[in-house]
């Protein structure tokens, strides 16, 4: 359903992504490993349109969207969690999830996704009136996630969203990615913790530099034994 | 005691005009992080379209107040457009100084066409002219006026930003542009409705202020517009609240310094604050002490 | 060498053609605007051009100057006495720039520029109310001691001394500032102690431009040096380019020019200020010169058509 194709980035003098290509299926969980630097966060800021890249095309669902602007690309069913949660600190948790609905205007749906929202995440419900500056980091982490699925997207992007976060909650973000993805949000992750990632990947990429240098399903990877050595700590 | 007290009355009704000023500056450094010198213009033109509607249109306030308004929020509108928005990604101080090209040309702009010699707005009459005194205390039908549409005006601007989705898209992408992109806010829409809020509140400061004082001329909006910026910075630059409260704060150091006998060190005892707080506090009275992300 | 020698012919032909009366009094009048405008940009382009700190009060440190030597030349209407006003008025000038400096150059951006104009007009409203400084009304005959020499002189030295200053590694590390402050400091530059200097050094040279100013035009009133002079210097700077003495120096030729020219109508001249500020930010961020520099011996090779060449080709590659 989405494609990257040939695509490269500049920030100014210097090359962040070079001929990147690779495509995620309808209902996978895709992921993106590589230290830090290595270009995955960029990927992500490109594909959602916070990025100009200067060659290349993302391709949603046939279409190509590479010019479209990134609040169209919502509309198109794109979803990102950004790096570092990206809360707005000085809404409440409620006001939060309300502006991940802003593009849709069919109350009801927006109210029965808030219910769903909040089953997901109960301790979301809870701290509904309180600013989201004043929540745990593993809770901002929560709302961000939520806050994303109140634009009902076809696809979610993740980055790093096990960052900070202590081993316990870890584990419950990466139950709620693949339970998300059950319900049947495709899943673009981009991580450093790869071991719990390839875990959960249908497939995954590796980055170094700036380019896609391995690419295979997430069982293939994780008994390679270049992976291993290279981030899997053995 | 009474003398106090007429002050304090002074105080909220000159607090109020900064306090409408002051509004328009703090939304748009919220926003893009400019200081917007072209804002005390608006203020100008606001008086300036006022006073227009009065005198040769023979307009009553209401619908004067309102054209003023609306005549300001096209041109902050405009502004933005023409000027700014080509340097969205530019170095801050290109911004800064096209606002300063903005303020000028607005000023000296005006100058060419109305000339520089100051006009009064014409004489109020009837329940307008009216006076009470309350105890030894007057308080002008005009004061009255302009506190209540000011009061008015900052309550229903609290709506705008907190109840309607314009206004929370507003606050998102204060507090985080990237973000609010993310959630599919129109960044360039929202920067534009900001002017246009903003834009609006200075073109009825400047009416009321036309109304209050009676005279006006092209380079009037240059000291309260400091002063205004001032109010913002006191209050917590990008935060609404802080900039009512500056405001009103600002208008009551100048009443009371030039009411005990300063009045030739008004204008420095307020760059004496700023300079203060600057040192003291940047962050402002409600902002919080963060380092500034580099 | 050469560079000497070109000064000194400027100088002769200008001082043969006022000895005998080619330039008429008002075109000196001209030529001393151009002097001030152009101490005042060169210096505030080592503060803003050079260092990155934007600074709205140039005006301020100017109107120190001139009150200081108009103060000082009216009780000792001599050489020595003029020279002592000119020294004094650079030192309380530049004491003020260190006073500002210090506390506010922590500020970063627009809150400095803001701190800077707030100055500029606290010291405004204080010449308005001393008694010294005969309030609004001004001073009034100030001894005229400025002639060409003298102003060439200053000029000259002046220009000299700042481009050798941005030349030396102490001017490398005010750059370096400008380009990225945290990079600086973690370079090991003292940035605090560079932006004070740059402070110092630009607030002492305004200093200068007025007493110089004081000196020729023999009349002060503290409105002269409100927030539209600050702006005139900005504009001169800013045309010229951000990090170009010569730029700098060129603008405020063309600029004196122009002004001269508009003379009677002030509105328009300051709508043209206004849209060249607009205009330049807009479409050519980095001024008429950029940050590049002309040297003397460019126009010795005027005449020269490879130079040309070079031209066409620099501006069609970028």
């Amino acid at each position: 359903m989405l494609e990257i194709r040939n695509m490269d980035v500049h920030y100014g003098m210097i090359h962040a992504l070079k001929d990147v290509s690779f495509e995620v299926h309808r209902g996978e969980i895709v992921v993106l490993i590589g230290a830090n630097g290595a270009g995955k966060t960029t990927t992500l800021r490109t594909i959602s349109g916070l990025q100009r890249p200067t060659n290349g095309q993302v391709i949603l669902n046939g279409v190509d969207i590479t010019n479209v602007s990134a609040q169209e690309r919502v509309k198109m069913g794109i979803s990102h969690v950004p790096e570092g949660r990206r809360v707005f600190p000085g809404m409440t948790v409620l006001e939060n999830l309300e502006l991940g609905a802003y593009l849709r205007r069919d109350r009801d749906g927006i109210l029965e996704d808030l219910e769903m929202v909040y089953e997901r995440f109960p301790i979301l419900r809870d701290r509904r009136k309180q600013t989201a500056g004043t929540l745990s980091g593993g809770e901002q982490q929560m709302l961000a996630i939520g806050r994303a699925l109140m634009s009902r997207p076809e696809i979610l992007f993740l980055d790093e969203p096990s960052m900070g976060l202590a081993p316990i909650l870890v584990q419950e973000i990466f139950d709620i990615i693949q339970s998300i993805n059950k319900s049947g949000t495709t899943i673009l992750l981009v991580e450093q913790n790869a071991n719990m990632a390839l875990q959960v990947a249908d497939r995954a990429y590796v980055m170094e530099t700036g380019s896609i240098v391995l690419s295979g399903t997430g069982s293939e990877l994780m008994s390679s034994d270049e992976i291993k050595k290279a981030y899997l700590g053995g | 005691m009474d003398k106090l007290l007429q002050q304090i009355v002074n105080g909220i009704t000159l607090g109020s005009i900064y306090a409408l000023i002051a509004l328009g500056y703090t939304m748009v450094y919220g926003i893009i992080r400019l200081i917007n010198f072209a804002h005390c213009d608006i203020y100008m033109i606001g008086a300036y379209v006022g006073y227009f509607c009065m005198t040769f249109l023979k307009l009553g306030l209401v619908p004067s107040l309102l054209i003023a308004m609306l005549v300001c929020t096209i041109l902050g509108v405009l502004i933005e457009r023409i000027a700014y928005r080509p340097l969205r990604n530019a170095a801050r101080i290109s911004v800064l100084i096209t606002a300063i090209g903005v303020s000028l040309f607005l000023e000296y702009g005006t100058m060419f066409f109305v000339k520089a010699n100051v006009r009064t707005y014409p004489e109020v009459t009837g329940i307008l002219a009216q006076r009470f005194k309350v105890g030894n205390i007057v308080i002008s039908m005009q004061q009255i006026i302009l506190v209540g549409i000011t009061i008015l005006l900052m309550a229903l601007l609290q709506f705008i930003v907190k109840r309607t989705r314009l206004g929370k898209a507003m606050r998102a992408v204060s507090m985080d542009r990237d973000a609010a992109q993310l959630m599919g806010i129109d960044v360039n829409s929202t920067v534009s409705f900001t002017f246009a809020l903003g834009s609006a509140l200075a073109g009825a400061a400047g009416i009321l202020v036309g109304i209050y004082y009676n005279t006006i001329n092209p380079l009037m909006g240059v000291v309260p517009g400091l002063k205004a910026f001032i109010a913002a910075v006191f209050g917590g630059i990008g935060i609404i609240p802080g900039a009512m409260i500056g405001g009103y704060f600002i208008g009551a150091v100048e009443v009371m310094v030039s009411g005990y006998g300063g009045s030739m060190f008004r204008d420095a005892v307020v760059f004496g604050i700023l300079i203060l707080i600057l040192i003291i506090k940047p962050s402002g009275l409600l902002g919080k002490n963060t380092r500034e992300k580099v | 060498m050469r560079k000497f020698i070109a000064l000194g012919l400027v100088y002769a032909i200008v001082q043969i053609l006022i000895m005998t009366n080619l330039i008429s009094g008002y075109f000196q009048a001209t030529l001393v605007t151009i002097g001030i405008n152009i101490i005042l940009a060169v210096s505030l382009n080592l503060i803003t051009g050079f260092t990155g700190q934007f600074s709205l009060g140039h005006a301020g440190f100017m109107s120190v100057g001139a009150y200081v030597c108009a103060i000082v030349t009216m009780r000792m209407p001599t050489i020595p006495g003029f020279i002592l006003g000119v020294v004094l008025g650079a030192v309380a000038a530049a004491i003020l720039g260190f006073l500002v400096g210090l506390p506010t150059l922590r500020l970063r951006g627009d809150y400095l520029a803001i701190a800077t104009l707030g100055m500029s007009e606290i010291i405004r409203i204080i010449f308005l109310n001393l008694e010294i400084t005969n309030g609004a009304a001004g001073l009034i005959g100030i001894p005229q001691f400025i002639n060409w020499t003298w102003l060439f002189i200053f000029t000259v030295g002046i220009v000299l001394l700042l481009s050798n200053f941005v030349k030396s590694a102490h001017g490398r590390a005010c750059i370096s500032i400008r380009e990225d402050e945290i990079a600086a400091e973690s370079m090991g530059v003292d940035t605090i102690r560079y932006k004070v200097i740059a402070f110092i050094i630009g607030a002492a040279c305004a200093g200068i431009a007025g007493a110089i100013y004081a000196s020729y035009f023999y009349y002060l009133e503290p409105n002269l040096f409100g927030f539209l002079k600050s702006v005139d210097v900005l504009v001169i700077v800013v045309l010229g380019g951000l990090g170009s003495l010569s730029g700098s120096m060129l603008a405020a030729i063309l600029l004196a020019l122009i002004s001269t020219y508009l003379q009677s109508f002030p509105e328009i001249r300051m709508v043209l200020y206004s849209l060249i500020l607009i205009v330049i930010m807009i479409f050519r961020p980095q001024g008429l010169m950029g940050s590049r520099e002309i040297s003397l011996s460019v126009f010795s090779k005027l005449g020269n058509n490879k130079l040309w060449d070079r031209f066409k080709s620099q501006k069609g590659g970028h």
